[in-house]
Formats: C-alpha cells, sequence, structure tokens
C-alpha cells in the first residue's frame, strides 16, 4: 500500500473527492472500493467521474453471468467457483443481486454468507438490491463491474435470479452467460418458456445428485439439437456444453470451471468477446440514453395532463394509438 | 433523489446458535425499507469487517443470545474502528440491564432487549446512523 494510501487511512471518506477515493481503493482500500460501487448504484453526482477513471482503466476481466430459478443454487455454485479459483485467480469479484421488495424497498441479501467462507481472502463480494427503479439495474451493473474491473479483479461473477427480463438481461450480456437448472422445476415445456435457454452458452445442471438430473440434462440436449432449425446457434456458432453438479458437495465446480474457461478461449480466439463487449458498451449508452428519454416522455405527459389528446382519449373520441402519434408528431415529427 | 438506502450488516458472532431472533430482525429491517446483508451464524470479526467494507454498509446489527456479548461486542467496536470503518454497533438480544451503560460505554450504540418493537428496532438504526452522520 502506497503512503499516500496509508495517510489516508480511517480518514472519514466523506471528507474525499470521488477521485481521492479512486486512487484509495487503487492503493488496495476496500472501503474505498466499497463506497465508489455505492455511488455508482446511486447513480449519484460522483458516478461520472468514477466510471471515467475506471473505464480507461476497464476490459481485462472476464465477466461471468449466472443465472437460474430462484433456489437453483447459484450462489453456492459460485461460492464452489471462487473456492476453486483461489489458486489461480485469487482476486475474483463477485456481484449478488437479489430483488428489493416492491412495497418497501427494503431487500435481505443473503448470498454472502455462502461465497465469504470459501473464498479467498483477496475476493470482492458485493450484494446488490434491484431497487425497483425502472431500468435502474440495468444502468447500475455494468457501472459496478467497470469499477471492479478497473481495481484488477478478474474474473467478476454476476449472479441474477432468472426472472424478470432485467435481471435475465445483465446476465445475459456476459463474455460467458452460465444458466442452472435444476431436477423438479418442470419439464422441457417449461424451459423453453423462460426465455433463460436461448442466452446460455454454458448449462449446468445442480442438484445432479437427485432423481431427474438425466432428464434434466437428455431435455436440454433435445432442445439443442433443435437450435439450429431455429437459427438459434447462429448467435455463436457454438453448442453450449452441458455440465452436471451438485454444489453442496463440490461435485462438479471444476468440470464447470474448465467449460467457462473453454468458453472463454473459444470467444477469445474467434473474437467474439470484443464483440460482446463493443455491444455491452453500446447498450450501456442506450440505456442511458432511453433513462434521459423516458423522463422527457413523463414530463411532456405529466405537462399535456388530461387536455388536449390525453383527454380526448378519456372521453373515447381518441385511441391511444392516435393520442400518441399526435404528441410525438407535435414534440418530435 | 429520495433518501439513501441504509445497508446493514447482521450477524452471529462464534458459537452462538440461536437464530430465531435475528432472522426476524432482518425481515424487521427489509420492511422498514433497510438492505439487509444477512451473514447469520458463526462468524468472525473479520467477516463482519469485510462485509462492512466490500458491501458499504451503514450500520452492523450484532444478535447475542450466549452471554458472551462483554466480550465480542466491545471487540467488534474496537476491529470495525481499527479498520477505519464508522459505523454504529447495535447490540440485539438477551443482555442484563447491568451490562448495558458498560456496552454502551465501550462503543456500543444502541442495546435492544427482547421487549423491543418492530419500529423501535427500525427506528434506533435510523438514530444510531444519523448520529454518526
Amino acid at each position: 500500500m502506497s503512503l499516500h494510501g496509508k495517510n489516508q487511512r480511517g480518514q472519514n471518506l466523506r471528507e474525499l473527492s470521488a477521485e481521492a477515493i479512486f486512487s484509495l481503493a487503487l492503493d488496495g482500500e476496500l472501503r474505498a472500493l466499497g463506497r465508489l460501487i455505492t455511488f455508482i448504484e446511486r447513480d449519484s453526482d460522483e458516478a461520472e467521474v468514477i466510471s471515467e477513471l475506471a473505464h480507461a482503466r476497464a476490459g481485462n476481466a472476464h465477466v461471468i453471468g449466472i443465472t437460474g430459478a430462484p433456489g437453483s443454487g447459484k450462489s453456492t455454485l459460485t461460492g464452489q467457483l471462487v473456492a476453486l479459483l483461489n489458486q489461480k485467480h485469487p482476486r475474483a469479484a463477485v456481484l449478488a443481486v437479489d430483488p428489493s421488495s416492491p412495497l418497501t424497498g427494503g431487500a435481505i441479501l443473503g448470498d454472502r454468507v455462502r461465497m465469504e467462507d470459501v473464498a479467498s481472502p483477496e475476493t470482492f463480494i458485493r450484494s446488490m438490491a434491484t431497487r425497483g427503479h425502472q431500468g435502474g439495474l440495468a444502468l447500475a451493473v455494468p457501472g459496478v463491474v467497470r469499477v471492479l474491473d478497473a481495481m484488477g479483479y478478474n474474473p467478476i461473477i454476476i449472479e441474477t435470479v432468472g426472472v424478470g427480463q432485467v435481471e435475465v438481461d445483465i446476465a445475459g450480456t456476459a463474455d460467458t452467460t452460465v444458466v442452472v437448472a435444476t431436477p423438479g422445476m418442470g419439464d422441457a415445456v417449461q424451459a423453453n418458456k423462460a426465455g433463460l435457454l436461448e442466452l446460455a452458452d454454458l448449462f449446468v445442471v445442480n442438484k445432479a445428485d437427485r432423481p431427474g438430473a438425466n432428464d434434466v440434462r437428455r431435455d436440454l440436449d433435445h432442445m439443442l439439437d433443435l437450435s439450429h432449425t431455429t437459427g438459434q446457434d447462429q448467435r455463436t456458432g457454438m453448442r453450449p456444453e452441458i455440465v452436471m453438479t451438485a454444489a453442496l458437495t463440490g461435485q462438479g465446480a471444476a468440470d464447470m470451471w474448465a467449460a467457462i474457461e473453454r468458453h472463454r478461449d473459444a470467444i477469445t480466439a474467434n473474437g467474439q468477446i470484443d464483440e460482446r463487449r463493443a455491444s455491452r458498451d453500446l447498450e450501456e449508452v442506450r440505456n442511458r440514453v432511453m433513462a434521459v428519454i423516458e423522463r422527457r416522455v413523463d414530463d411532456l405527459l405529466s405537462e399535456h395532463g388530461t387536455t388536449g389528446a390525453l383527454k380526448a382519449v378519456r372521453d373515447r373520441e381518441m385511441a391511444p394509438s392516435v393520442a400518441a402519434r399526435e404528441i410525438t408528431n407535435t414534440r418530435f415529427g | 433523489m429520495s433518501e439513501p438506502q441504509l445497508r446493514v450488516v447482521l450477524a452471529k458472532l462464534g458459537f452462538d446458535g440461536h437464530d430465531r431472533g435475528i432472522k426476524i430482525v432482518a425481515r424487521i429491517l427489509r420492511d422498514a425499507g433497510m438492505e439487509v446483508i444477512y451473514l447469520g451464524l458463526r462468524q468472525s470479526y473479520l467477516n463482519v469487517v469485510n462485509a462492512v467494507e466490500q458491501e458499504d454498509a451503514d450500520a452492523v446489527g450484532l444478535s447475542m443470545h450466549n452471554a458472551s456479548h462483554m466480550t465480542l461486542a466491545p471487540k467488534m467496536v474496537e476491529a470495525l474502528a481499527a479498520a477505519g470503518l464508522d459505523v454504529p454497533v447495535i447490540v440485539g438480544g438477551i443482555v442484563p440491564d447491568e451490562d448495558v451503560t458498560e456496552l454502551l460505554e465501550k462503543g456500543v450504540a444502541v442495546v435492544l432487549g427482547p421487549g423491543a418493537s418492530a419500529e423501535q428496532v427500525a427506528i434506533s438504526v435510523r438514530d444510531a446512523v444519523a448520529a454518526k452522520a
């Protein structure tokens, strides 16, 4: 740790600028890194400076998304992974996303406890709540990943529940997306319905020590057999592997990591990793632009209040689609 | 922007298996709109310090039911201070009245007994955080 860092150790972070906190974090002070993430998460004034500093240093980490139904064992698997990485990649980071209560905004974030004891002391674990605000998560997660990347964490594992489009998207934009399936969660039709499957670069059938695990594997295999007829495999040109694990015992964790590495090597070799990252950045810019536009649209509509076109809709004199066209034509037309 | 979301680390230190209370407290704080980083049973000071740093938590809640509070709670306060973390430590559980003053003198922010209502628990956490700001 540098002298600079030592001098400011114990200093109240509230008295420091975002730049100063960033350099403290670079010096390895974890509470500074913790605070940077809070700024990003809150999208506060400091967030932009931090993102600029981070973006210039980022781009080295292998980003892994792990998603699946609640209770499928994502956190335990993630714990097994970081335990396995202790030797080779001691500076792994985990971003564990859990839902906020839509009623109170509160959340119980319990994933840390499944990872901390097995992880190396250099592993950085951050729990994140979805915080209800529309699209907020989609804006915050890439920002947090960027900061962790800039600090040299590699790999970075994002763990999200595979319900809700935003959560699925977040895991789906990783370099390597792992979808966790388990026996007893319904048949192949359910799996196709979930919409998760198209995203997977790798399937993990967890709880493989339970009855029905081989059926899940077979269903997934059948589904993948059809991928060429739907054109799904053209997205990546690769058939996702299927790995069997039992996270509680650690069985299969090494296989899982080996499959993740194979995927990383394959997309590195064929250049797809750069495409994925470019489209991830583009998506982030797009989400930011959309957030601004959405706010403007809300302003515009509340400006309109109940007069004009909106009143006509209410009085059933105009269809909503016609009103929308009228409003957009006058404003953006 | 609305008020920043409070983040609270909840843990039981050492060998203390009574985790019914801490689970209820987790729920109470969640329902009060806070984000609870739940560590649960058999935690060390280091685990808690790590969690507060990495999670940028605003407070630590310790649930104590095995008469270890006079030893462990002040040590937790020291461990946080040594790491440069200025966050309040709130103790909940079974603490005899005569111990409370000494715990407060040793830096514990609040001691909550079994009679505390959900509202009191939430308010105590908010007040303890506000006092540090």
